[in-house]
């Protein structure tokens, strides 16, 4: 027996990482989650490069009143705005925000919802049932509505507009973490790490968590795009980033007094809006079909 | 037995359990004292608490629903119902540790098998990382498996191997009192009798003493010193291996030997016991077994037989023996 054990050593490297490369195995059949991930990756690739390649105060916020509202050109491919400043330099700049309001806003909801979730899935009982009924009464208020008072209370910054979308996540991550948490909990190896002496935040924290964390990972993925869409809707209604900062949701505001003439200055930041969405959908949805083991064929 | 010598000293423990359908009286009101470097074999078929008296030396019965009542529980020395929950955690894994029944299921798949080893000597004997991991590998050279394969995950080990591993965490801090629930249950025979050679070495190593729950009388006359027969949540039958195998007084012991195969005479018809377990939700008020006994009179019905001196070590619970002239078919054979 110990002799058949010493030749299947040597191999280890490679059968080390098998359950996330059975993953990224699954992944990279899905042409669509394969389409989004590419296209995640050079948006964060784009917002990250884009300090180094624009200047952000003479080409995204300077204006130019010489230029104002041109058509897409060779010298302006996006067009300009009713201050002459280039949509494309903004947009390119704007993903900045975007994308980090998208990522810090999950972030936020990931911070609130994950330990209150495993909290209440793991001791059950009264805990969970007040963790849950005050969940259920900040589910009851329409998402966008919440964060519009949030950020009403709080003041208006990017900041506060990040905090503000990711509160208002953040019972739908309690759910999802409860609910894996649940079926987590009840395992065999959860008992044994209580038959050798560990204690209950070790066991919520190294046993329990880690074996739950597909389904937050996937809702996590798919919750970025509804979070960038409600903060470019605040800052749409003027409630989110302030002007001059090129915010997507921003720029569309700006355009709308426009829109009869010059649509495109409400087209790029839409379709800006819209394939960074789409793009993080089709990655997040081909995600949760990989990672799912019931849809292995 | 003066009590210095004893590691596991429990008297009258019961464990019910609340539920909506009703009381589950899994463990009623038994006593057991084991000795140091002693292993008792906890045997009974499905359902008659042997698990349950297992967990309540752990502490680890959930509550809710179970209730567990217990006049003493001493292990080592050490009065368990008087800890408090952090007390608690030091015992479990240090002073005593648990080998569970399924070692497909009791490892945490995320974790490598080195990690896991660790985290028990982590947790008790204050080693830093580096250390820790250094002892698990050196425990799972002692099970027998590759020092070089605690890198890897639960599921590339088979299920002999895996249970190696939980008998590695087992170990790995030098329990006093191992408790093995059905250790081997899940795995094949060959294989089988590998684990219970490796448990047995290790524990005249390690100078522990055990406690092996299982229905296999096989095990038992392999592995333990003393055995305790359970039925219905209480012991019916207790004593040495001699007293038990050789000198069977219970008719439910009786009916248990009768169950195996013989391998003297080859055509020998089986005799399973009649009749299935009693509702543990509804115990009959007199002994638990009356109803599938074949020497049952109309006394067992009226009371719940008490444990009785049957010489020596032996003890037996059975109203039949109110006539000094009973004897079991069994005995009747061999005499």
């Amino acid at each position: 027996m110990i002799d058949k054990t010493q030749n299947t050593a040597p191999n280890k490297k490679n059968k080390r990482r098998s359950i996330s490369a059975e993953v990224w195995r699954r992944l990279r059949k899905n042409k669509g989650a394969m389409i989004g991930l590419v296209i995640a990756v050079l948006l964060i690739l784009m917002a990250l490069t884009a300090p180094l390649l624009l200047d952000y105060k003479k080409d995204v916020i300077n204006q130019n009143i010489s230029e104002r509202l041109q058509s897409p050109s060779l010298a302006h491919p996006f067009g300009t705005d009713d201050t002459g400043r280039d949509i494309m330099n903004r947009i390119i700049y704007g993903s900045r925000y975007s994308l980090s309001v998208g990522f810090i806003a999950v972030t936020v909801s990931l911070l609130i919802g994950v330990p209150l979730g495993s909290i209440a899935g793991f001791y059950g009982g009264k805990i969970d049932n007040f963790i849950m009924r005050l969940a259920d009464v900040f589910l009851s208020i329409p998402t966008f509505l919440l964060a519009l008072v949030v950020v009403a209370a709080i003041g208006q910054s990017t900041f506060n507009l990040m905090l503000a979308v990711g509160v208002t996540s953040a019972p739908s991550f309690i759910r999802v973490t409860r609910a894996s948490v649940l079926t987590a909990r009840n395992q065999d190896y959860v008992e044994a790490a209580r038959a050798i002496g560990v204690g209950d935040l070790k066991i919520i924290f190294r046993h329990v968590l880690p074996n739950s964390l597909s389904p937050i990972i996937v809702q996590a993925t798919m919750r970025v795009g509804s979070a960038i869409i409600t903060a470019s809707t605040l800052s749409f209604l003027g409630m989110g980033v302030s002007p001059p900062t090129p915010e997507w949701g921003a720029m569309l505001s700006g355009g709308r007094k426009f829109i009869r003439d010059y649509s495109y200055m409400t087209l790029f930041p839409g379709m800006a809006i819209m394939i960074t969405v789409l793009a993080l959908n089709m990655f997040g949805d081909g995600l949760r079909d990989a990672i799912d083991p019931r849809l292995k064929r | 037995m003066s009590d210095e010598n004893l590691i596991l000293d429990i008297e009258h423990l019961s464990v019910r359990y609340e539920t909506e359908d009703g009381i589950v009286h899994a463990v009623n009101d038994i006593s057991l004292k084991i000795g140091k470097r002693c292993t008792l074999g906890l045997v009974g078929e499905t359902g008659a608490g042997k698990t349950t008296t297992a967990l309540s030396i752990l502490r680890l019965v959930p509550n809710p629903p179970g209730v567990v009542e217990c006049k003493k529980m001493v292990v080592d020395g050490k009065d368990i119902g008087a800890l408090t929950p952090r007390q608690m955690e030091k015992i479990r894994g240090k002073e005593v540790s648990m080998i569970f029944q399924d070692p497909m299921t009791v490892l945490n798949p995320v974790f490598t098998v080195g990690q896991q080893i660790a985290e028990t000597i982590e947790i008790h004997e204050h080693l830093s990382k580096e250390e820790a991991y250094e002892k698990a590998i050196s425990m799972l050279e002692l099970v027998g498996i590759p020092g070089a394969r605690a890198g890897e995950y639960p599921h590339q080990f088979s299920g002999g191997m895996k249970q190696r591993v939980v008998i590695a965490i087992a170990l790995a801090c030098n329990p006093r009192l191992l408790i093995a629930d059905e250790p081997t249950t899940a795995l094949d025979v060959t294989i089988q009798a590998q684990v219970l050679e490796l448990m047995k070495n290790l524990k005249q190593q390690y100078d522990m003493s055990m406690v092996l729950i299982t229905h296999d009388l096989g095990i038992v006359a392999e592995v333990c010193d003393e055995v305790a027969v359970m039925y219905a949540g209480r012991i019916v039958e207790q004593g040495t291996l001699e007293d038990i195998f050789r000198n069977t007084m219970h008719p439910y012991t009786e009916g248990l030997f009768n169950s195996l195969p013989n391998i003297h005479n080859r055509q020998a018809e089986l005799r399973p016991i009649p009749g299935m377990m009693t509702d543990p939700t509804n115990l009959p008020p007199g002994c638990a077994f009356a109803p599938r006994c074949t020497y049952a009179t109309e006394a067992c019905n009226r009371k719940v037989p008490d444990l009785r001196n049957a010489g020596g070590t032996h003890l037996v619970a059975c109203t039949a023996y109110d006539d000094p002239q009973f004897c079991i078919d069994r005995r009747k054979e061999h005499v």
